[in-house]
């Protein structure tokens, strides 16, 4: 139980994916043009993410390693098109505001890295919860951008008019440059954060998506360290023949979480490129 | 209005009026992390004009030939996305085989593409506004062609801004994203032309 809670607060807190991670940025940017949008984005990749991670982690010993990357798309893209139809059909205004970022939540890197991460090494009930503290953390970070660019663009929070800025919102905010400027300057908030934190020992996990410096965040672009999506078969034997089914130890998570909130040089600082790239954490680990 | 004006339209609205990047928000991984350089910025855009455009023709006569005869229509975005993923390494494979030379200039960047979003919310686009094939096919490039000129530009701009004396909190990707805000400003410029 205490490790449940502990993953609810980890995808809500220490690893928040908006405001920590800073994954899928896709939508974040897309969607937040008020809160409302920003809960329904939120809330619908919840959703998904908690049924594909159940789902992914009850599987996680039946499918083989070597293709287990288009096995969790074609699982996450039947979550997907699941929730579209459910959308469509109970909360109409809302689908056609989302519009195309729907059935993209397919490709958001949250998505597909809580599945490679996590989900695939870990029972069903953790994974869960890991999918419910990082889905709940994702909706909390777009409904406090869409809350920001709300504000700033239109005067309203969550479409109830604030009669003092009658006359004093910037359309712009509403409108997509108005997306960049205020993620570039949480951005810079958040760099502000880290070196604090940095400062009182306590460094926040690294950043993992796009703003990264490469996509080492997006599971799928794995492919940025030159693997394919089909991973070919690796060289190394498992010495128990036990663990030939369970491709990835689970030794593996802790040393990934101990290289996360150890390494200080990792934490990103100013954009640099701090890779998540796999063999970077585990030779910090064999280091160890 | 002729069939040919509407493949013009289409063109340009996708590549400058609705950019894919600027005003939609997809593609938006390679956009932050390829743009260092103008020449990988360049590559990178030369990738993705020749994944899109093949990959807006393939969903478009699967989904025009199978899925909609079926009756699978709601299946679009799991095919697609499996097509998608197969057709990348299809195409990396045998350019690596047929063209060598272009393989080279455009081989490393392939792989970055495999599921980006703008490949699969292209290929979902095109269904969505009953695009026939050759007109997905022209949006497709569109869209890529307006990716390439973003990416591009904003290589540019990173490369000058490299020495620059910006605020230690700036740096980095924030500065990035406000510059990228600056351009999808300049971007909007374009919405009253069509």
């Amino acid at each position: 139980m205490k490790k449940n809670l502990e993953r609810l607060v980890n995808g809500l807190w220490k690893e928040n994916p908006t405001f920590v991670l800073m994954l899928g940025m896709c939508p974040t940017l897309a969607v937040t043009t008020s809160a409302i949008n920003g809960i329904g984005m939120g809330l619908s990749t919840t959703v998904v993410l908690v049924l594909s991670n159940m789902m992914i982690s009850a599987l996680r010993n039946i499918i083989p390693d070597r293709v287990r990357m288009p096995a969790f798309i074609v699982v996450v893209a039947s979550f997907v098109t699941m929730v579209q139809f459910l959308m469509q059909g109970f909360v109409p205004s809302l689908y056609s505001s989302l519009g195309i970022y729907i059935p993209l939540i397919v490709v958001n890197c949250i998505i597909l890295g809580r599945a490679e991460s996590y989900a695939s090494k870990n029972p069903v009930i953790p994974s869960m919860f890991d999918g419910i503290g990082m889905g709940l953390g994702f909706t909390v970070g777009l409904t406090f951008i869409g809350v920001v660019r709300e504000i700033l663009g239109n005067g309203s929070a969550f479409d109830v008019p604030i009669k003092a800025l009658n006359d004093y919102h910037i359309t712009l905010f509403g409108l997509a440059p108005g997306a960049f400027i205020v993620l570039g300057f949480l951005v810079a908030v958040m760099n502000v954060v880290r070196r604090k934190m940095e400062a009182i020992g306590k460094p926040l996990p690294a950043v993992q998506g796009c703003l990264a410096g490469d996509c080492g965040g997006c599971t799928l672009s794995s492919a940025c360290t030159g693997k394919s999506l089909v991973h070919p078969k690796t060289e190394e034997i498992p010495v128990n023949p036990k663990d030939v089914a369970k491709p990835v130890p689970d030794t593996n998570i802790d040393v990934k979480q101990t290289a996360n909130t150890k390494n200080t040089e990792d934490v990103e600082k100013s954009g640099s490129d701090s890779s998540y790239a796999d063999d970077d954490i585990q030779g910090k680990g064999d280091d160890k | 209005m002729s069939y040919f004006t509407g493949l013009v339209l289409i063109l340009v609205s996708s590549a400058i009026v609705n950019n894919v990047v600027l005003s939609q928000f997809l593609g938006l991984c390679p956009f932050l992390g390829v743009s260092k350089k103008v020449e990988t910025a360049a590559g990178m855009g030369g990738a993705v004009i020749f994944v899109i455009t093949i990959a807006s023709f393939v969903s478009s006569v699967i989904f025009k030939y199978i899925l909609a005869p079926t009756g699978f229509e709601y299946m679009q975005t799991i095919v697609f996305i499996l097509v998608i993923a197969a057709l990348v390494q299809f195409v990396e494979m045998f350019l690596k085989k047929a063209v060598p030379s272009l393989y080279r200039s455009l081989g490393v960047y392939l792989p970055l593409i495999t599921t980006n979003c703008a490949v699969l919310g292209t290929a979902i686009n095109n269904v969505t506004n009953n695009y026939d094939i050759l007109e997905s096919v022209i949006n497709g490039f569109g869209v890529a062609v307006g990716f390439t000129i973003a990416i591009v530009i904003m290589a540019g701009i990173r490369e000058k801004i490299e020495y620059n004396d910006i605020p230690e909190t700036f740096k980095g990707s924030a500065i990035v994203l406000i510059t990228a805000g600056l351009m999808a400003m300049a971007f909007l410029g374009f919405s009253g032309v069509i």
